[in-house]
């Protein structure tokens, strides 16, 4: 008999601690599926951050390192640096990744570190109690902006594809959404593309995932996906935005470097 | 092995290498540096793992990373970088990690100077980090223990699944000696059994210092206590010198100021004084019994240091209140002169007199 469906290996069957209708189960499930489908559970170490998913160790069933507030790229580095033949891929928030842990995501990307990001961003800190992040949308009303978040005061959110895609090193940037289940089908893909490129030794991948917060953001489940939609879609475009190509030794040359005009 | 004329910092990354220590981190610093320049050129020649990581914040990170799947990894910084990676030494402790840190201190607080000081002791014997740990800390006093204890401390390191910090002042780090590599043959360690090397037909391994159960938190404080514990009683080192005669005072120093008690006790020698040097070795385990023993047999002890009085607390802790114990210390840089430290023993003396 065929199986048609069921759970990834690459999941314990522990129940999460995750609230209903918030999308880290999506998001683990796809990471797991994409693990299992490429054959890399045996060899593959998670990084779990601190945020809602510092215990993503027990619902992976492969090994994991639990890292300090932001520091996940730079466990994943020391990791991939020491045993090269590993898989490795860091599974981050938006306070984790995009503010304490700016400096180590830069420029692990910047090195070209050969792990993959999983970077689910949901517009607030959701362990702490839905404080503001670098992330939260203008306008937005968190338990640190309590008259929504005012861009004069605090700028604008971080777009974290954007701004790594302004580096020349990192090989794979995508953003992607989980909240309706064509961006599911997308999704998956993308991550499956960030891990084969991971597995070939090409280049550093990075995953954003646009994530719902319903508790959080005082919505129901349903609504919460649809503020996704109408405010997060827009101002986080989900798309590629770099994609990995081979390197020809000329294009090393200091000469033809973005940006840099030739010389006379 | 014939001897090689070599710098302390090079002398240390060479001695490293042999002992096994093929991944490593690094931010560049004075008065450090020069092992992280003298890796980037021989970490490829042994097939080991160099990067210059973007701060002292990631490097310690990456050691956790690189120890946690396995690998002897190990770092070098000096003070204001040591600060930095005090974040990663606690979550280190914590998760039983094998990792080595070498501190080449120089003064401070705050950015301080580039000169040679001992003013991290605190820092290194007391925990720095946040939270209840300990890590193993040796103190060379020449080029050639340094080299001497980078294999001891790889060893121990494994032993403990602990960090151990090797703290020597700038002036180790700097100064040229001629030294021999030798080769010390350590009992077999365990297996490695709990690193994240793939979960290849056994269960994940997870490393892990979050405990959100308190009597899970409980349970890792008194594993770790008795780990440290078992430091106390079998990894306390030092050096007696000039203790075999009746002596008058005893000058605790270890480092680069012990060898200029040395120089000092000669000296009031010459003066008909007799002194003595109890020479830690360990800063943790502290020798508390030796002060104690040593100590009772002179009418006071000094502490001698480069810094305000650190070491000074836990040699008072340790002598109680039978004997005297006083401090001389110079800082910012400046090094004890062994002039200075006759006379502030003779201060003592004559003090103790009236």
């Amino acid at each position: 008999m065929k199986t048609l469906f069921k759970a990834p290996e690459a999941l314990t069957k522990a129940a999460t601690h995750y609230c209903p209708g918030c999308t880290h189960g999506i998001i683990h499930r796809l990471v797991a599926e994409v693990i299992d489908e490429l054959g890399l559970r045996e060899r593959t170490v998670g990084i779990a951050p601190v945020g809602c998913s510092v215990l993503a160790f027990n619902y992976f069933n492969m090994d994991f390192q639990q890292a300090a507030h932001g520091r996940a790229p730079a466990l994943a580095t020391g990791i991939k640096r020491a045993k090269p033949d590993l898989i490795c891929f860091t599974y981050q928030g938006d306070g984790d990744l995009a503010s304490i842990g700016m400096g180590e995501i830069v420029h692990a990307a910047n090195r070209g570190e050969k792990f993959t990001v999983v970077f689910v961003n949901n517009a607030i800190y959701g362990m702490t109690g839905g404080q503001m992040a670098p992330t939260t949308m203008p306008g937005q009303v968190t338990t640190t902006s309590p008259r929504g978040r005012n861009v004069k005061d605090v700028g604008y959110p971080v777009r974290m594809c954007e701004l790594l895609s302004s580096l020349r090193t990192p090989g794979f940037i995508e953003r992607v959404a989980v909240h309706t289940p064509q961006y599911v089908v997308k999704a998956r893909r993308v991550l499956k593309s960030a891990f084969e490129l991971q597995r070939d030794n090409k280049c550093f991948t990075f995953v954003e995932v646009l994530s719902t917060c319903p508790t959080n953001w005082g919505k129901t489940p349903f609504e919460a996906t649809k503020w996704l939609e109408e405010n997060m879609v827009p101002y986080y475009p989900v798309q590629n935005f770099k994609h990995y190509e081979e390197e020809s030794p000329k294009s090393q040359t200091p000469n033809s470097i973005e940006g840099v005009g030739h010389a006379g | 092995m014939a001897k090689v004329l070599m710098k302390g910092n090079e002398a240390i990354a060479e001695a490293a290498i042999r002992a096994g220590g093929l991944v490593y981190f690094c931010y560049p610093l004075t008065p450090q540096s020069e092992v992280a320049e003298y890796l980037s050129r021989r970490m490829p020649e042994v097939g080991g793992a160099y990067l210059q990581a973007e701060s002292e914040v990631a490097v310690a990170n990456m050691v956790y990373g690189a120890a946690g799947a396995g690998a002897r990894a190990w770092t070098t910084s000096s003070s204001p970088g040591i600060s930095l990676m005090m974040e990663g030494i606690s979550y280190i402790a914590a998760a039983e990690l094998p990792a080595v840190f070498v501190n080449i201190v120089r003064t401070g607080p705050g950015l301080g100077g580039i000169l040679p000081s001992q003013g991290d002791y605190f820092q290194a014997v007391k925990g720095g980090g946040h939270g209840d740990y300990r890590c193993l800390v040796l103190a060379p006093s020449s080029v050639q223990e340094a080299v001497d204890l980078m294999p001891l401390a790889f060893d121990r390191a494994d032993r403990y699944r602990n960090p151990v910090i090797v703290i020597g002042d700038g002036m180790i780090g700097q100064m040229m000696e001629p030294v021999e590599f030798k080769q010390p043959e350590f009992p077999p360690l365990a297996p490695k059994d709990w690193a994240t090397t793939g979960a290849k037909g056994r269960k994940p391994n997870v490393v892990n210092s979050l405990y959100l159960d308190p009597n899970a938190e409980e349970h890792l404080n008194n594993l770790l206590a008795a780990k440290y514990e078992k430091m106390r009683r079998e990894e306390v080192r030092f050096e007696e010198y000039n203790t075999d005669k009746p002596y008058r005072v005893l000058l605790v120093a270890y480092g680069t100021t012990a060898r200029i008690c040395k120089t000092a006790i000669a000296q009031l020698a010459g003066q008909g004084i007799v002194a003595a040097l109890l020479r830690p070795i360990s800063l943790f385990p502290f020798p508390n019994e030796k002060v104690l023993e040593l100590g009772r047999k002179a009418e006071f002890l000094m502490s001698v240091e480069m810094s305000m009085g650190q070491m000074v607390e836990d040699v008072g802790c340790a002598m109680g209140h039978e004997r005297p114990v006083y401090f001389f210390g110079r800082s910012g840089g400046n090094v004890p002169s062994p002039e200075e430290v006759v006379a502030a023993v003779k201060a003592r003396l004559e003090g103790s007199k009236s």
